[in-house]
């Protein structure tokens, strides 16, 4: 129970990066971009080939992250200049990411052209790297005392994995955070607030887009480049739904911390990441339950997450009223 | 300052619905003209307030200002030196941003946008004294969101906004049509206030014929696309309403439909 909670934990906080890339476009940029099922993989299978390929694992998830920038600018580019539907644009390029992950894997494969999948299993990636240095460190060994002393019988291998990613998605998450208020920043939300009022700004909103856009998909791509390291795997259909979970993320995380300020909402993103796969690790412990059943309620925690904010309310509301009425009773017709 | 050289827009042409928007218009402002455009629907004001921000593009005809032709820019590059505020108290602000965001917005339109933090302690205490002189208390609600505000006070503020960089030129698109009567009068007063303070060079659309006497030291009618009339400063402030009707009629030899250009 504890080891498949601290898992969910450490993939949420992965998953929590590809959140905020769904942030920035759906909320931010208020763009619905269909792009994130593919630059995830992009990512993934760019770090992964350049791994299997031999470069050291921080270069290939830089530039896992470059390529997801590109995809992103792509979906830009289609949308602003091509005039295409913002669904639309983000739909056409992730079934061309489709293609070109493949491809992008077949770059390791002397027989291929393209290749489904990848396996890291004996690689170096930026984890195995972080483990040599934080083993040293002994924070396991007393960690783990802890956890025993307090009756957790399973303890995790290593708190490493989960000491970087944590790291990693706050430093995203002040930089995102410290973005947002910068003068471009402040046009990109302008953009997705109200396009005709920062044009007569001065602002080229086709710039912004383009800009948004692929950024938003870098940080899928740095998404996806570590779940492939973490997971030691790359699969060219791993992206499948996640355009969904990131908003199944955003919409779980606003719905429980508030939208407040920016600082607040980023937070609740990547909380709302974390939570999401709790949830999931948790469907998964019922028996009747099956891993393929994921999708099934991945939808349906999004559907839940819509609605149970207005049942809420709208309860409130009848409360509210009610109350109302009974104060007014003693006067009126009651 | 503005020159627009028999500029001429026809809607949907070679079709039944061809509408012939503007028809050699020639208008030329001095620095710090202030001018008021009266017409009724369809008159094309507002078709000529969109060619001279960039939104629109003539068919033939050329925009300078400051003696640069800027026919071709995209609207978001005139803006450096366009001023614009919307007939939609709506359209001016950034709704979800707060009201130093969008002061921020309006404070970088004619620097190029960066990387540096867009409200800091020092733009912050300028935001504050700008918004002072509008007398509306928005100064202590700086961090407040702008679609709570009220469509007066979104109008004021975009006002302010408009004029923040002391633009070349500033477009004023019936901007107080959608008010009641006191905020309207509010934002007259607000309207008059900032172009004399910067000297604005100023182009006003209203429905209002009181408001385009009272403002401005120009006024110009434009009928079917075309300016039919203008009134330089020596005639503008001895000129009343019913003026302005009979020389309508003189010229159009028709009725003016009096309650739509006055009501509008």
């Amino acid at each position: 129970m504890f080891l498949s909670i601290f898992g969910a934990v450490e993939q949420g906080v992965i998953y929590a990066i590809m959140a905020l890339g769904v942030y920035l476009t759906f909320r931010v940029l208020d763009f619905p971009d269909l792009t994130v099922d593919g630059s995830f993989v992009t990512g993934a299978a760019t770090a992964s080939t350049m791994i299997l390929l031999g470069y050291s694992p921080v270069l290939a998830t830089v530039i896992a992250i470059l390529a997801g920038f590109v995809a992103g600018c792509m979906t830009g580019f289609l949308h602003t200049k091509g005039k295409i539907n913002p669904l639309l644009s983000g739909i056409l390029m992730m079934i061309a990411l489709y293609s070109i992950n493949l491809r992008i894997m077949g770059l390791t494969s002397d027989s291929a052209i393209s290749r489904p999948n990848i396996p890291l299993l004996n690689s170096e990636t930026m984890f195995t790297k972080f483990q040599e240095v934080w083993s040293n460190l002994g924070i396991d060994g007393a960690l783990n005392n802890m956890l025993q002393s307090i009756g957790v019988a399973q303890v995790p291998a290593t708190w490493g994995t989960l000491m970087v990613v944590l790291m990693m998605t706050v430093l995203i998450k002040i930089v995102t955070d410290w973005f947002l208020k910068t003068e471009v920043g402040l046009a990109i939300r302008a953009t997705g607030d109200n396009k005709r009022m920062i044009r007569s700004f001065s602002a080229n909103t086709d710039t912004l887009i383009i800009l948004g856009l692929g950024l938003s998909n870098a940080l899928v791509a740095f998404s996806g480049a570590l779940i492939a390291q973490y997971s030691k795997f790359a699969d060219v259909s791993m992206g499948i739904g996640m355009i969904v979970i990131g908003l199944a993320s955003v919409i779980i995380g606003e719905a429980i911390f508030g939208t407040k300020t920016i600082m607040r909402t980023t937070l609740a993103v990547i909380a709302g990441a974390i939570i999401y796969r709790i949830i999931l690790a948790l469907a998964l412990r019922v028996d009747f339950l099956d891993p393929g059943d994921m999708k099934l309620i991945t939808a349906i925690i999004v559907i839940l997450a819509l609605i149970l904010p207005q049942i809420v309310s709208k309860n409130k509301e009848r409360k509210r009223k009610q109350k109302r009425a009974q104060l007014q009773g003693g006067k009126g017709i009651a | 300052m503005l020159k627009l050289d028999s500029i001429n827009k026809i809607f949907n042409e070679g079709t039944p619905d061809e509408k012939i928007a503007l028809s050699h218009i020639d208008l030329h402002l001095k620095q710090g003209d202030f001018v008021t455009i009266i017409g009724s629907n369809g008159a094309g004001k507002s078709t000529m307030m969109n060619m001279i921000s960039g939104a629109l593009t003539p068919d033939f005809g050329a925009v300078r200002i400051d003696g640069t032709d800027v026919t071709g820019l995209p609207e978001y590059k005139r803006s450096h030196y366009i001023g614009r505020v919307f007939q939609d108290p709506m359209a001016g602000t950034a709704p979800a941003m707060t009201i130093e965001e969008n002061l921020a917005l309006a404070y970088s339109r004619n620097k190029s946008r960066g990387l540096r933090i867009g409200v800091d302690k020092k733009r912050r205490a300028f935001f504050k004294e700008s918004l002072e002189m509008l007398g509306l208390n928005l100064e202590s609600r700086l961090s407040a969101k702008v679609g709570l505000l009220s469509g007066g006070e979104r109008q004021a503020l975009s006002l302010l906004m408009a004029t923040f960089t002391q633009p070349s030129i500033l477009l004023l698109d019936e901007h107080t049509a959608a008010l009641d009567p006191s905020r309207a009068e509010l934002i007259t007063r607000i309207t008059k206030y900032l172009v004399e303070k910067d000297n604005l060079t100023t182009l006003m659309v209203t429905h209002n014929m009181q408001q385009a006497l009272d403002l401005g030291n120009r006024l110009i009618m434009m009928d079917k696309g075309q300016i039919i009339l203008e009134v330089g400063e020596d005639r503008k402030h001895t000129l009343t309403i019913p003026d302005l009707m009979a020389e309508f009629e003189r010229i159009r030899g028709e009725k003016m439909n009096s309650d739509r250009a006055l009501l509008g």
